[in-house]
């Protein structure tokens, strides 16, 4: 009980999120915006951006300037993928994934939703819910991002019209309802003019809401709202031998990092795949021995038993096992170049282990506009589709709507080593 | 508005959240690679990573060596202590020199002292392929500048080094792929989500021990477009320099001919964190002769005028 009081003073921890929408929606702006606002441009960038825009002829400084790619990716039209920017307000660290639109669009969301705790999706006021603003809630629901932000943009453009901000909730509101997606927030703003990001301004009034800033600074912690399964996958396993010290001559100790729930000495805990019992001896970090760890610390195991441990096994609380199965049905966002081959084998990697996989049969692609559901016979970049997997080595399995790390695998095609596709097991 | 009921479960601080995910990073790299090295300059981010290495490993010694690529222009400070953190930790470093690559011809100057940063990936293609590391791990940071904003954790290199921005591995979730062909090799980053402010905080609370020349000294030094240029033997005063002796501290340690230190009277690891909390410069922008910018108090008024 007291264990946790124990863990260090925090603040308020770090959030993770990604922004969703094209730069017409004003999302380079935004994000521009925030860092200029809690202070995190300095002043070289700032002027290097106002060159550039007076160099465009523009009054004022264009924040979108801050996001945009290398001079040589934007002269080459190469699509720039996933950026990642950083700033503080001072009582919380904020990693933004950025990622931009064009054709790639779906496997750069993909990739930076995998890691986002909450997404922004833009919408420009002037039209309201598109298809595009479907597709990115589709896939934020896909990915498993827990709290949404529905940033109603350009208010300014629309003479700051309450009700014109209502219906497009209600049309959000409307789709949305059917994939079942917690803790969706709206907010109307002004990039440009930095209307209710980090300042209220005077234009929204009518708005009683919290800023966009306030509701960053208040979204709960990843893996501090539910009570989570202990899962724990082997990352290296630590034998010293070091033969000056006769204690550390039998340590054994299991190196990794907790991807959910918690443990505390004493606990009985299984090993994975083999399903063997021991309970926890102790819990090392490098100068410390601790009664209990939480989600998200790199610690050492140690366990009351000879178990035979090795990189891949996962150690789970024994009241609360994983799935270990030589199948698995999942939801696959292909990202490699070359289409699919359903009939090659691939290499899975999940948490710390790898298989090579069978495809046993696509059972559909989706239209992530329409949602509908079409045949597949193999699979090109940027398409979603339900397959299922046959493995050669068992995996140790949660599905990805009870946790985003056991439930979530990568996969690599051996003759490239390419990471060609993202999968999240149902 | 549906707001889930709050079931407060503990989370952790943003630099425990940082150091775990490094050390993760680190054991990934132990965990995937058959061969890696750490590339360890004495520099105050090469020294974090020597610290997350530490909380990754032991009671165990580390799994891959400690490489430095020495440019022969370095301030003897910062070697001085290279060798002293690595004696420390009873680690084996292995150096290699641009001068070794010089002597060979692999490495042509176009004039005796200029900058030997580029330079510097001639000898590290020439040590991995000595040595067959297949991963390097370095102590880049996203926040350094725009192209690294876009930096991979895991950055797959080709035979010849190269990053090639159009050829790299989607990253996704906390599943690296280090995986590679003979002859390829992979730069991790394991301090990629931190920045400058993160590390100065991170060496403030595990107490670490770093060159002196991080700190407040008096040095002579002339100004060159904004920016201070030390008087070196490398570097010495021209014929028409204003030299001056100032108090500075380095932001950044790298090749002498190419790294400028600031003026500052930040003789504390606190009160370095101070100014780094509130400075209006980048890192490289502040410091590096060979990213030259203009002038920034001249800028601060410019965009005063625009916001």
């Amino acid at each position: 009980m007291s264990a946790i009081e124990q863990l260090p003073e925090i603040d308020n921890g770090l959030l993770r999120f990604l922004t969703c929408g094209s730069v017409d929606d004003g999302k380079s702006t935004l994000i521009g915006r925030l860092l200029y606002d809690s202070k995190s441009i300095l002043t070289d960038t700032l002027h290097s951006m106002a060159c550039t825009s007076e160099r465009r002829g523009l009054e004022a400084v264009d924040l979108s300037l801050l996001t945009d790619g290398l001079q040589a990716e934007r002269e080459q039209g190469i699509t720039i993928d996933v950026a990642y920017r950083y700033f503080t307000s001072g009582r919380r660290k904020y990693i933004i994934a950025d990622a931009p639109g064009h054709e790639q669009y779906t496997r750069n969301m993909v990739t930076a939703a995998s890691t986002a705790h909450l997404a922004i999706i833009l919408v420009d006021a002037r039209k309201g819910v598109l298809s595009q603003t479907r597709r990115h809630a589709y896939l934020a629901h896909l990915l498993g991002i827990p709290h949404i932000v529905v940033a109603i943009n350009k208010m300014d453009l629309i003479e700051h019209s309450q009700a014109a901000y209502e219906r497009i909730c209600d049309d959000y509101r409307e789709f949305s309802a059917a994939l079942g997606i917690g803790d969706v927030r709206f907010v109307p703003m002004s990039a440009l003019v930095g209307d209710m990001i980090v300042e209220r301004g005077e234009r929204l009034d009518w708005y009683q809401g919290p800023t966009l800033l306030e509701i960053l600074e208040c979204t709960p912690n990843a893996h501090s709202e539910r009570d989570e399964a202990f899962r724990f996958p082997v990352q290296y396993v630590c034998r010293p031998r070091q033969g000056s010290d006769p204690n550390l001559h039998d340590y054994r100790g299991f190196m990794g990092r907790i991807e959910s729930g918690e443990i505390a000495v004493g606990d009985e805990v299984l090993v994975l795949p083999s399903g063997k019992r021991s309970s926890i001896k102790a819990i090392e970090t490098i100068d410390q021995s601790l009664p209990l760890a939480i989600a998200e610390q790199s610690v050492t195991l140690l366990l009351e038993d000879e178990v035979d441990v090795s990189r891949g096994d996962m150690i789970v609380s024994a009241g609360n096992s994983a799935l270990v199965t030589r199948q698995i049905e999942a939801m696959v966002c292909w990202l490699g170049e070359v289409p699919l081959d359903p009939r090659r084998k691939y290499l899975i990697r999940q948490t710390t282990r790898d298989t090579r996989a069978a495809i046993e049969a696509i059972d559909y692609r989706l239209d992530i506009t329409t949602l509908q559901k079409r045949p597949a016979e193999n699979l090109e970049m940027n398409d979603i589709a339900l397959v299922v997997f046959k493995l050669a080595q068992p995996l140790c399995v949660d599905s990805y709507a009870e946790n985003r790390s056991t439930g979530a695998f990568i996969v690599i095609d051996e003759a490239t080593n390419n990471t060609v596709g993202a999968g999240m097991i149902l | 508005m549906n707001t889930p009921a709050l079931k407060c479960h503990a989370s952790l601080t943003h630099l425990d959240w940082l150091e775990s995910e490094s050390i993760h990073i680190l054991r990934e790299v132990a965990g995937q690679c058959s061969n890696p090295a750490l590339l360890f300059s004495g520099g105050k981010d090469s020294l974090v990573l020597l610290r997350l290495a530490e909380k990754a490993f032991r009671p165990g010694r580390f799994p891959f060596p400690l490489l430095n690529i020495d440019t022969g222009h370095n301030y003897s400070e910062v070697i001085d202590f290279r060798d002293f953190r690595a004696c420390q930790l009873n680690e084996r470093l292995i150096v290699r020199s641009v001068e070794d690559s010089i002597r060979r011809g692999t490495v042509v100057l176009k004039s005796p002292f200029e900058s030997r940063n580029r330079h510097q990936s001639v000898t590290l293609l020439e040590a991995i392929e000595e040595f067959g590391f297949d991963c390097c791990i370095g102590g880049g940071r996203r926040d350094e500048e725009k192209a690294r904003a876009k930096e991979r954790i895991f950055s797959f290199r080709d035979e010849f080094g190269q990053w090639d921005p159009k050829n790299q591995r989607p990253e996704l979730w906390d599943l690296f792929n280090a995986r590679v062909h003979k002859g390829e090799n992979i730069r991790a980053f394991p301090i990629s989500n931190w920045t400058e402010l993160d590390v100065w905080q991170y060496i403030e609370r595990e107490t670490l021990q770093l060159p002196t020349i991080y700190f407040a000294h008096r040095r002579t030094v002339v100004r060159k477009n904004g920016l201070l240029q030390p008087v070196t033997e490398l570097t010495p005063a021209q014929a028409n320099d204003a030299v001056e002796e100032l108090s500075v501290r380095f932001r950044t340690v790298g090749d002498i001919t190419c790294t400028a230190p600031v003026e500052s009277t930040a003789d504390t690891v606190a009160r370095i964190i101070e100014e780094t909390a509130t400075t209006t410069v980048t890192e490289r922008g502040e410091t590096r002769l060979d990213d030259q910018i203009s002038d920034v108090a001249m800028e601060l008024r410019k965009k005063e005028g625009y916001f």
